[in-house]
């Protein structure tokens, strides 16, 4: 490529070295698009979002600046808090179980056997639903007088009383369909990052006298940990922003932070300016969440070959 | 809990530990499964069979009762279209854009590729409720809302991460020396790109487009959020709102669910095989 002398006539000149390669210039002029979108469409807005938690704005019209006062407001609000409260439990017993299941499935399922196409196609479904529906068919199922498992758990006496009336039940059914719903999905990436260890390295450890446990703890989860990260943090971001599922399964009764923001914004407009403080708060929070990922547990995010 | 390594001892122990795994196996499979036949029984049976008790409806005989209430209803195939429409443009919109994004990310080389990486990337992680607010006041302004394009854009935007992370990993599968011939042969790299990779990565595109299809099908919030009318509403805003339309008909709200959620498990059943290749291509990587 270039000399030393002539990179050093274009040091800080990277704007030319970038733009005036033919090659280079298409290659932004073909990201552009899709950059342009996602900036508009997500990082504007949430901008936007953030002057508009510290205003005393309405959905019709911009106000004054208020300072922390909506945050402040917001933190003081029940609502709020019994959402904040109700979507870290959630995300917290949710993505524990699908790890915990998932891994094991994905465990179990990592060997040649007969059915292996089928068994992947049925764990594939509940994953290809809507979740909207999921939730539909499942509030169907705990129905009050007509609910197979509504029904059946009030028979064996796990629960005495209807599972659509009480927060708590309501809360446990929604982990419980959600685990359903995306356990699939976590066995499926556990088991694709399996099938990237090379089998020599358990006969190895075999020969050496190391037993299940031990292959299991010194060598399963260390070569596995990449893949794990990716799938807990994925799935941590996307329980932790859970909406539809509570909206529909309860019925609009069961409040998460979403489903707050939802709420103030959208259907009491009384609270909109609260709403975009709770906004900014799931923002920046998930964020803080992504960051402990990577700094904390080491996550690859490089994605250059 | 089953390990990963199975070597049988005495064959006694091996043949429990495969009828073990097996009854295991078919007992996951039934879990996955069930709530779909259950629906499904509960959509074939009349509304009294229904209303008496699970058991009956397990064996009361078939009926088509609730499919005729949901087919009878012109706002339920109005939000079917609109489910086609709004999740048809989304992924033509995203493969677009996306396959010209991943092909510069896979193969191209530019001084910005990390920190436009970092920026898709944290796009899947985005709680897209964050930004309804602001969308809304946008969407306002510019007449958009409550049309397919209050849909659309943001469906995009959040199907877009899948994408291209899915595209840049066929990519580069891709052997290099077939778009090295057609540039020495004077293509460029733009019709390098259109005649040789997009047909050769034909198959990678179409497993992208199922997956940002079954994306866009599924999406809730924005269409709750940014719609009004039942003209707009897709399948995802109609069939809970069943619950208010059909109170106790339980079994017309059964069949809109089943009448949603079929043509997604036959997609995947038949696709099964790509769609797992396709979910799994850029997560593992590391």
């Amino acid at each position: 490529m270039t000399s030393a002398t002539r990179e050093k006539k274009r040091r800080g000149g990277w704007f030319r070295e970038e733009f005036g390669n033919p090659e280079r210039r298409l290659a932004y002029y073909m990201v552009l698009p899709a950059i342009v979108i996602i900036i508009a469409i997500a990082f504007f807005p949430i901008m936007y979002a953030v002057v508009l938690s510290v205003t005393s704005s309405t959905i019709t019209g911009f106000g004054s600046f208020v300072g922390a006062e909506n945050y402040i407001e917001m933190f003081k609000n029940p609502d709020f808090l019994v959402g904040l409260k109700n979507t870290v439990i959630f995300t917290v017993a949710s993505v524990a179980l699908e790890f915990i299941i998932g891994l094991a499935v994905a465990l179990a399922l990592n060997r040649a056997f007969s059915g292996r196409g089928l068994t992947r196609a049925a764990v594939l479904v509940p994953w290809a639903f809507p979740t909207v529906i999921s939730a539909v068919m499942w509030r169907l199922m705990f129905q009050d007088q007509i609910g197979i498992i509504n029904e059946a758990a009030n028979a064996i006496g796990i629960i005495s009383g209807p599972i659509l009336a009480d927060e708590t039940l309501l809360l446990i059914a929604c982990i419980l369909v959600d685990v359903w719903k995306t356990m699939p999905f976590m066995a499926l990436l556990l088991l694709a990052g399996l099938q990237t260890i090379p089998g020599e390295v358990y006969e190895a450890a075999r020969v050496d006298g190391a037993s299940v446990t031990q292959r299991f703890f010194r060598i399963t989860l260390p070569l596995l940990k990449g893949t794990i990260l990716v799938a807990v943090l994925f799935r941590t971001l996307d329980a932790y922003r859970v909406y539809d599922l509570f909206w529909v399964l309860s019925s609009q009764q069961l409040e998460s932070l979403s489903t707050f923001v939802f709420k103030s914004v959208r259907i009491s407009q009384l609270l909109f300016a609260q709403g975009n403080a709770a906004a900014v708060f799931i923002f920046v929070s998930a964020f803080l969440i992504a960051l402990v990922f990577i700094r904390v547990f080491g996550m690859q995010t490089s994605t250059e070959e | 809990m089953a390990s990963a390594t199975t070597t049988g001892g005495a064959t006694g122990r091996s043949a429990l530990n495969v009828a073990l795994f097996y009854v295991f196996l078919v007992l996951f499979v039934l879990v996955s499964i069930f709530p779909l036949l259950w629906v499904f029984r509960m959509s074939i049976v009349t509304k009294a069979d229904l209303l008496n008790s699970p058991v009956v409806t397990a064996t009361a005989p078939p009926s088509g009762e609730s499919y005729k209430t949901v087919f009878g209803n012109p706002d339920f195939i109005q939000a079917l279209q609109n489910s086609v429409i709004v999740a048809g443009t989304t992924t033509v919109i995203c493969l677009v854009f996306g396959s010209l994004c991943a092909y510069s990310i896979a193969r191209l080389r530019f001084r910005f590729k990390n920190p436009i990486m970092t920026l898709i990337l944290a796009i899947s992680f985005f709680p897209q409720v964050a930004i309804i607010a602001p969308l809304f006041i946008q969407f306002s302004a510019t007449n958009i809302i409550n049309t397919y394009w209050a849909m659309i854009i943001p469906d995009v935007v959040f199907a877009l991460p899948l994408t291209i992370w899915i595209l840049v990993a066929f990519f580069r599968e891709l052997p290099r020396d077939l778009e090295e011939a057609a540039k020495v042969d004077g293509a460029t790299t733009l019709q390098a790109f259109r005649k040789v990779i997009v047909p050769l990565a034909a198959p990678g595109v179409f497993t992208t487009a199922i997956l940002t299809f079954i994306h866009a099908w599924n999406e809730f919030l924005f269409a709750n959020t940014f719609i009004f009318d039942n003209a707009h509403y897709p399948v995802t805003v109609v069939i809970p709102n069943f619950a208010t339309v059909y109170t106790t008909d339980y079994g017309a709200q059964a069949a809109g669910a089943v009448v949603v959620t079929v043509p997604l498990v036959i997609m995947v059943l038949i696709f099964q095989r790509r769609i797992v290749s396709g979910l799994t291509a850029g997560a593992v990587k590391g």
